[in-house]
């Protein structure tokens, strides 16, 4: 049966960036209706962040476990190894999962929003045609949020199936695998390679770039390569990966190497991890007149797209892809929905590697700001020096927290850091960028003793002088 | 290979010609099916037209600011599907087949007024900061309408803080940022300012209703004490979901009501065929400023609303009007017009009539002022209405007579709605 209905807002996609958009329109008095076509939460919730965040947390603990084996560590010991059940850890992150899920469908009808389970295709740009299990709807909104989010990228020549998989099926493998190939050494491939080294697997990383993470500068990534060599992971860079046999008993990856030549990896399964491209096929984007920007929706700093009170954010309008980039543009748009007057101007959109160890950068890298022609100064601080780090094992994986300020004023531009657990300082780093902070302030606010956090205010007294646990 | 010919499309009702305010596209670009190409001016909104087909451009229809008939040829494009227009140059006598006599296609059936949109590229890198202030800060900022770049901070490296935009603000906002140095200099410059799209529309029709409309202006005061007392009650008792009433909404109600007594005030003139058509439905014009200049969104049928519908009707239409979204039909068609000044103040004011209609009502500012009463002089609230009438179908006797009828309406409100 299909039916027509008329609402305010019109959400298409329940990942971050839709579930957040449509929870502060429901909490802000707007007739709202989200459509997913799966459980809520999206790539984050339920193939991301956090099953990923899971998987890397027991693969740790594994690892861990099996450091006390034997002789033991810390004065501590077990008599046997520990052994791995991956199918029980699977699914006690599915259940991280489904909570989380929960949720965000308790919140959403909290917030009063109509959540329709199906699949939204437009016909033109505010007349939606719902495919539901039991039927169709007609939605004609007055306003119309896009939040459809991306999908993994397929390699030409190297088609997913079998044992060629993607970030979504290495977080639900069933066994771990004994020989991983990874395609692609940015960060998605860089956690999950990790994450499976730490299980067990034999890991080896194809690389198309020069060097890993190709993003952050060498001094960032460094301890990273060093953790990696130290556990026997072979990253080969510069390699073409060109198409992967899969008759034989193993799947076989063929690529070309710096020099040209074909050359051959067996393995027992081939990640590949190349990246994600927005969703814009499929659900009608072609009947609705929006600009677009490359692959990318095209929108101003609003999220208004070409047409009038269609409106995107997310994955689908460009990079950074981040889940906490498509929730601050949701929860924005919304707003000015209701009338208020929001624009996205952030100072700075924080990233994080959860690797081993995890990265974190927030505003501009002292090269970044050299080619942006700004003169600046850069402070560093080791956690080798910091007593908490020590006490938690984190002081010797060389991580630092590291400062880039003007000269002229003393601003702070950008904060990076490297180390065990470094993602939680993240909100001190983006904060003093957001609230144009100078050195000095972080340099003078009290940083609790002993945490991880005191090299954030070291680094700030290394800016411009010197800091005080420094020979 | 073919030639698709683009013609304006009818983009409302009645509209014969429209304006090319800008162009996207020259003769040689490539574009693609639906990008915007141009921007054509109807009425009074700004529409987007986009190519219905991919393909070159091989001809425009005319420069950027001229005026196209619809039905003309916008662009001609080159495309590699078939096209519907015969090839530009000299064709053989080989009988080519006629064009088929399809109307232009539209891009999109109902093209949407859309904003234009400016490419921002979303970096989580920040440059060199323009401006240095805190989230919170930044967003009050945007509330208030206020550049930060013109506010001056007091914060280290120039940081602006909350207190320096209360400052800011305190001190008459915008104002303050003008340099002081500049106000005595001699100056020289000019600035032409070219009058295209809605200033050159608003343009021509002042200059057409004042050549061709003798107006007849007659300004009288009206005490609206009891008005503004039943007004404040309706306020103070109205439901959660009644809006806020302004003086606006009575004037319209009691324009409802005296106009049928006048259908000659509620009337278009057709001077060409000497027609003058008097209306029983009251359509009234609200003149409205909006950033892109004056604006008449039209209150329909005025007469079915009671004093809370038209206040939200007009408090709709007049948002409309200024976000851009009113649609053609909600900014024509009115049959009179009220045009109001007195939020800025002024005694008297001479209103152009909203040719081809026959009277405009002006509503002067609303003040406290001594009037004999009963033969004492006694403070009331006082309020001129100045309004002007096409004297050509209007006598002045007769207009004289519509406005004393309103202000009796008006000084006895209860009168208006019974």
């Amino acid at each position: 049966m299909n039916t027509h209905r008329k609402c305010k807002v019109l959400v298409v996609g329940g990942g971050p960036g839709g579930y957040v958009a449509a929870i502060r329109a429901g909490q802000l008095g707007l007739d709202t209706v989200l459509v997913e076509a799966d459980r809520c939460g999206g790539t984050c919730l339920i193939r991301g962040c956090i099953p990923s965040k899971a998987l890397i947390h027991a693969a740790t603990k594994f690892e861990e476990l099996k450091a006390h084996a034997g002789n033991g560590k810390l004065g501590i010991s077990i008599s046997s190894a520990p052994e791995l059940n991956l199918g029980q850890t699977i699914d006690w992150k599915d259940n991280i999962v489904n909570r989380l899920s929960g949720g965000v469908q308790g919140l959403l009808s909290k917030a009063g929003v109509e959540v329709i389970r199906g699949w939204a295709k437009f016909a033109d740009a505010k007349t939606c045609e719902i495919e539901t299990a039991d039927g169709g709807q007609t939605l004609h909104a007055e306003h119309v949020i896009l939040a459809n989010g991306s999908s993994v990228t397929e390699l030409p020549g190297i088609p997913f199936g079998g044992d060629v998989i993607s970030s979504t099926e290495a977080l639900s493998l069933q066994e771990v695998p004994e020989h991983m190939v990874v395609i692609g050494a940015g960060y998605i491939g860089l956690e999950l390679g990790i994450a499976y080294r730490k299980l067990g697997s034999k890991v080896t990383f194809v690389e198309g770039g020069e060097r890993i993470l190709p993003i952050y500068d060498k001094e960032l990534t460094r301890p990273i390569q060093q953790w990696l060599k130290k556990h026997d992971v072979e990253v080969i860079t510069g390699a073409r990966a060109e198409s992967v046999d899969q008759s034989g008993k193993q799947p076989v990856l063929h690529y070309q190497d710096k020099q040209g030549e074909t050359r051959t990896i067996a393995a027992s399964k081939v990640l590949v991890a190349v990246g994600r491209s927005p969703n814009t096929a499929g659900w009608g984007l072609e009947n609705m007149p929006v600009d677009r920007d490359g692959a990318f929706v095209q929108v101003d700093d609003q999220c208004r797209t070409s047409t009038r009170n269609v409106w995107a954010i997310g994955d689908l309008v460009g990079e950074p892809m981040l889940a906490h980039k498509a929730s601050a543009q949701g929860e924005m748009v919304a707003e000015i929905i209701a009338g208020h007057k929001r624009s996205f101007e952030p100072v700075a959109i924080p990233a994080v590697c959860f690797t081993e160890p995890e990265i974190v950068s927030v505003g501009l890298t002292p090269e970044q700001a050299k080619d942006k022609g700004l003169d600046v100064s850069v402070g560093k601080f080791p956690f080798a020096a910091i007593g908490k780090a020590l006490t938690m094992e984190a002081g010797d994986d060389g991580g630092f927290v590291r400062i880039v300020a003007r000269n002229d004023d003393h601003v702070i531009v950008g904060i990076q850091a490297v180390g065990a657990h470094v993602a939680e300082l993240s909100g001190e780093f983006a904060l003093a960028l957001e609230m144009g902070a100078l050195v000095e302030d972080l340099a003078g606010t009290i940083h609790v003793h002993p945490t991880l956090s005191e090299a954030t205010m070291e680094a700030a007294l290394a800016t411009f002088g010197k800091a005080i646990h420094t020979p | 290979m073919g030639h698709y010919s683009f013609k304006l499309p009818d983009l409302g009702e009645g509209i014969v010609e429209s304006e090319v305010v800008d162009w996207y596209v020259s003769v040689g670009d490539t574009v693609e099916e639906d990008q915007h190409i141009a921007d054509v001016m109807t009425d009074k909104a700004t529409v987007e037209l986009s190519a219905p087909v991919s393909g070159v451009i091989r001809n425009v229809g005319c420069e950027a600011g001229a005026m196209l008939a619809v039905g003309a040829e916008l662009v001609l494009i080159e495309t590699e599907g078939e096209g519907n227009a015969p090839e530009p140059t000299a064709q053989p006598a080989k009988a080519e087949p006629a064009v088929p006599a399809q109307p232009a296609a539209v891009a999109e059936p109902e093209p949407e007024i859309m904003a234009p949109v400016q490419k921002t590229t979303i970096s989580h890198v920040p440059g060199r900061h323009e401006v240095l202030a805190a989230p919170s800060v930044r967003r009050r900022a945007r509330e208030e309408d206020i550049d930060l770049g013109v506010v001056p901070g007091t914060g280290p490296a120039g940081r602006i803080t909350n207190s320096d935009l209360d400052n800011f603000i305190a001190a008459g906002g915008m104002q303050a940022a003008l340099p002081v140095s500049n106000l005595r200099a001699a100056r020289s410059a000019t600035t032409e300012v070219p009058i295209r799209g809605l200033r050159r529309m608003i343009a021509q029709k002042m200059v057409q209703s004042k050549r061709n409309i003798p107006h007849y202006s007659y300004i009288e005061e009206v005490d609206v004490s009891a008005l503004e007392e039943l007004r404040q009650h309706l306020n103070q008792n109205r439901k959660p979901h009644q809006p806020k009433l302004t003086l606006l909404p009575f004037i319209m109600q009691a324009l409802t009501k005296v106009l049928p007594e006048f259908p000659f005030c509620n009337a278009r003139y057709d001077d060409e065929r000497e027609v003058l058509t008097q209306y029983e439905a009251v359509h009234i014009g609200i003149a409205t400023m909006t950033e892109k200049g004056l604006m008449v969104p039209v209150v329909k049928h005025g007469e079915s609303l009671d004093i809370w519908q038209s206040a939200a009707e007009l408090s709709r239409i007049a948002d409309a009007a200024r976000d851009g979204s009113a649609k053609a039909d909600e900014l024509t068609g009115s049959t009179i017009t009220i045009t109001s000044l007195g939020a800025i103040g002024g005694i008297a004011s001479t209103p152009v009539i909203n040719a081809p209609e026959t009277s405009i009502i002006g509503v002067n500012k609303l003040q406290e002022r001594p009037v004999v009463h009963n033969g004492e002089i006694v403070v009331r609230k006082m309020m001129n209405l100045s309004s002007s009438f096409d004297h050509r179908v209007v006598d002045g006797y007769d207009a004289a007579l519509m406005v004393q009828a309103l202000k009796r309406l008006l000084e006895n409100p209860a009168s208006i709605f019974v």
